[in-house]
């Protein structure tokens, strides 16, 4: 506990200085957090008000159960305290079994603040604190549900703004600068036809069936009541199947269309890319939910631009960070939503702080050998061509229908396309900073890997690799997923380009043929 | 550091070319300097003939005491034993003359697997933890995991198949060198 003349100062001092003493939680948390709870059932609540049949015993289960998520939320409260000293952050919780988490704070690399919708209604956020550590499992992540908005902006603040413990005394008189920052990128509202490109609409699309199916199974509601499904099910039993088919296709079309404009309205309304002074970066973005993300620059490890099949064809891409402290759920590491391929680029040289078009990840790939080419396409064809070959089986001597394996058939040529497509997209080059790579089809990925942040190498080759003279050369890093790979790269070339972006590493192991 | 193993050096012909320009021919990786404890080989062989019993065991089991066991079962049955013949005559050999491990001042370079074989590399001034892992197996063989974590999410580097006095040493060395390197390891 601290001495009364720490609190003074502590008082006394600008926001900045490290506090001793111990914090709660928001006050409102009390509400908040069982608020955005029963947000998630609010589909099945009007479901059962406008269709259901009335039963006291779901009304007084759900009576007990919002009861029961009212007391969690004032438990979680009351027993959630945290501090920041000058050493770490400490986060206390928990009833029954207590957690003490405690991080230092050098090893704060990102600060994450997400507010649900019950957040905003409230004017609070949930904060959390990314390290360097991954998310293994049963690593319970640093996470302060819910602070006041100007709590989470002092989090930030304190957090990612280095104070040197030598400079300990002159940086309380200079506290960071607010949101001063140099605006990188924003929402340009054209972007949306990039929208229906991303296949989330796919996912919304499927996301509101189900949730419709569910109400609809758990609320007895009998379908047959409502006229429309009535007339929609006697006109399927009459129509034609080519008009089943054709109606099916555009609903389901009209529904992705609209599903991933909605999605990609409800995610990336505001989105906000700035540097700020004290060398963060900050993402903002979200019209209901919002996100505020802040990663420490110097704890950047490079940038991902992502080019999944459908945006690639409408010539649109994606930017993400390569950095530690990140959620991999969320998109938490997204520089740039869906948009113009050029204005990722544009986006990522600036976030890299390399002004020349010329510099990662929009350099010159070099191309791998035709060797490669044969791997990426057996490995496209072969297994497809097993499938057929295991459903004719079972169609000659297990009286599965023939038309499994008719239809399947026409996977392996599809492969062959795919395969080509694969082998075109696989590229490495090497910068004086950066260790660019490029691999993927259905989701092209290029990764500029800053070489400093390379921590050890993994060097992969296969019985049929070794025959075709390739290795998967991986580099491994604490940011990102922890680890890039240059895939199908021959031997020497690949074991060269280790060499040449982390000088000293592999040269110890290297012998000449 | 030279860690002195109770094993022999395998590969004295590819001594490490100390030089600081690399060679302008053909590059390719030496074997790093030491064995794994040749009873490894009865490890592996365990471990493996354990797997295709169960496996095996399964299925005859099934064929004793159902009433109508499937037909194919015999097909699975014959794969199944020839398959499990093949990899225990197999594997551990292969395993053998593959796995190699060495730990420099500056690094830990090892390389393992049989049909598909890895080599890694991690700078000790990158590790954060290291320590010995020992199965019910390699206890009763008095053999040793070492691994060595760095910051990264890709996976340990691990040295299977250790005589257990020399993990406990290697992890000793390690850890003394690791702590005399600065730095958070990220």
């Amino acid at each position: 506990m601290t001495t009364p003349a720490e609190t003074d100062l502590a008082a006394a001092a600008p926001v900045t200085v490290p506090e001793s003493e111990w914090r709660r939680l928001e006050v409102r948390t009390i509400v908040v957090r069982p608020f955005n709870e029963l947000l998630g059932f609010i589909p099945l609540l009007i479901g059962a008000v406008a269709l259901g049949q009335h039963n006291d015993q779901k009304i007084l289960f759900g009576l007990a159960g919002i009861v029961l998520l009212v007391g969690r939320g004032l438990i979680h409260w009351l027993t959630t305290r945290y501090r920041i000293t000058d050493e770490q952050v400490e986060i206390h919780y928990g009833l029954i079994s207590r957690q003490r988490l405690a991080t230092r704070r050098e090893r704060i690399r990102t600060v994450e603040s997400t507010a649900r919708l019950g957040h905003r209604l409230f004017g609070v956020t949930s904060v959390r604190i990314g390290t360097g550590q991954h998310d293994h499992k049963g690593h319970k992540p640093m996470k302060l549900d819910a602070v006041t908005s100007a709590e989470a902006d002092r989090l930030r603040r304190v957090l990612l703004h280095r104070t040197d413990t030598t400079a300990a005394t002159s940086t309380a008189t200079s506290a960071p600068p607010a949101d001063t920052g140099e605006v990188l990128a924003r929402l340009d509202w054209r972007w949306l036809r990039y929208a229906p490109l991303t296949l989330s609409g796919l996912f919304a699309a499927a996301a509101i069936f189900g949730v419709v199916w569910r109400s609809v199974n758990e609320l007895d509601i009998n379908v047959n009541r409502i006229g429309l499904m009535r007339s929609g099910v006697r006109w399927f039993e009459n129509a034609s199947a080519g008009a089943v088919i054709a109606v099916i296709t555009l609903v389901a079309v009209v529904l992705i269309v609209f599903g991933s404009t909605v999605m990609y309205v409800l995610k990336y309304s505001n989105y906000l890319l700035t540097r700020e002074r004290d060398d963060t970066l900050h993402v903002r973005r979200g019209l209901l939910t919002t996100s505020a993300v802040t990663i420490e620059e110097a704890r950047l490890r490079g940038v991902a631009i992502m080019e999944p099949l459908l945006l690639r064809a409408g010539r649109g891409a994606r930017c993400s960070a390569v950095a530690t402290g990140l959620q991999r759920k969320n998109e938490s590491h997204l520089l740039m939503p869906p948009g113009p391929v050029a204005e990722a680029h544009r986006v990522a040289r600036l976030v890299l702080r390399a002004s020349d078009a010329g510099s990662p990840p929009v350099v010159r790939l070099a191309r791998h050998a035709r060797a490669a080419l044969r791997r990426r396409l057996v490995r496209a064809v072969v297994p497809a061509l097993l499938v057929v070959l295991v459903l004719w089986l079972l169609a000659q001597f297990a009286g599965w229908p023939a038309w499994l394996w008719q239809v399947g058939c026409a996977w392996p040529v599809l492969a062959v396309p795919l395969g080509l497509n694969r082998y075109r997209n696989l590229g490495h080059a090497l910068t004086p900073r950066y260790l660019v790579t490029r691999s993927g089809s259905l989701e092209r990925r290029t990764v500029a890997l800053q070489r400093t942040g390379i921590i050890g190498w993994q060097i992969r080759r296969t019985f049929f690799q070794r025959r075709a003279g390739l290795i998967t050369l991986t580099a491994t890093t604490s940011a990102g997923r922890g680890a890039y790979r240059v895939l199908d790269i021959t031997e020497g070339d690949g074991l060269r380009l280790a060499e040449d972006a982390v000088p000293g590493l592999l040269a110890p192991f290297l012998v000449e043929d | 550091m030279h860690t002195g193993p109770t094993a022999q050096p395998a590969d004295t012909a590819n001594a490490p070319a100390t030089r600081t320009g690399l060679p302008a021919g053909t590059l390719r990786l030496r074997n790093p300097r030491y064995r794994v404890h040749p009873r490894a080989i009865l490890w592996w062989t365990l471990r493996t003939g354990v797997f295709w019993l169960v496996v095996i065991l399964a299925q005859v089991a099934i064929r004793v005491f159902a009433d109508q066991p499937p037909s194919w079962l015999a097909v699975t049955l014959i794969i199944s034993a020839t398959a499990g013949v093949l990899q225990v005559v197999v594997e551990p050999q292969w395993r053998y003359r593959v796995h190699h491990w060495e730990a420099t001042q500056d690094a830990v370079f090892t390389r393992s697997g049989w049909i598909r074989q890895e080599w890694r590399v991690a700078p000790v001034s990158r590790i954060q933890t290291v320590d010995t892992k020992r199965g019910p197996l390699e206890q009763l063989l008095g053999l040793a995991t070492v691994t060595v974590t760095t910051a990264s999410a890709a996976g340990p580097v691990e040295i299977a198949g250790l005589a257990h006095e020399d993990a406990a040493r290697l992890v000793d060395e390690l850890t003394a060198t690791t702590q005399a390197t600065a730095g958070d390891a990220t």
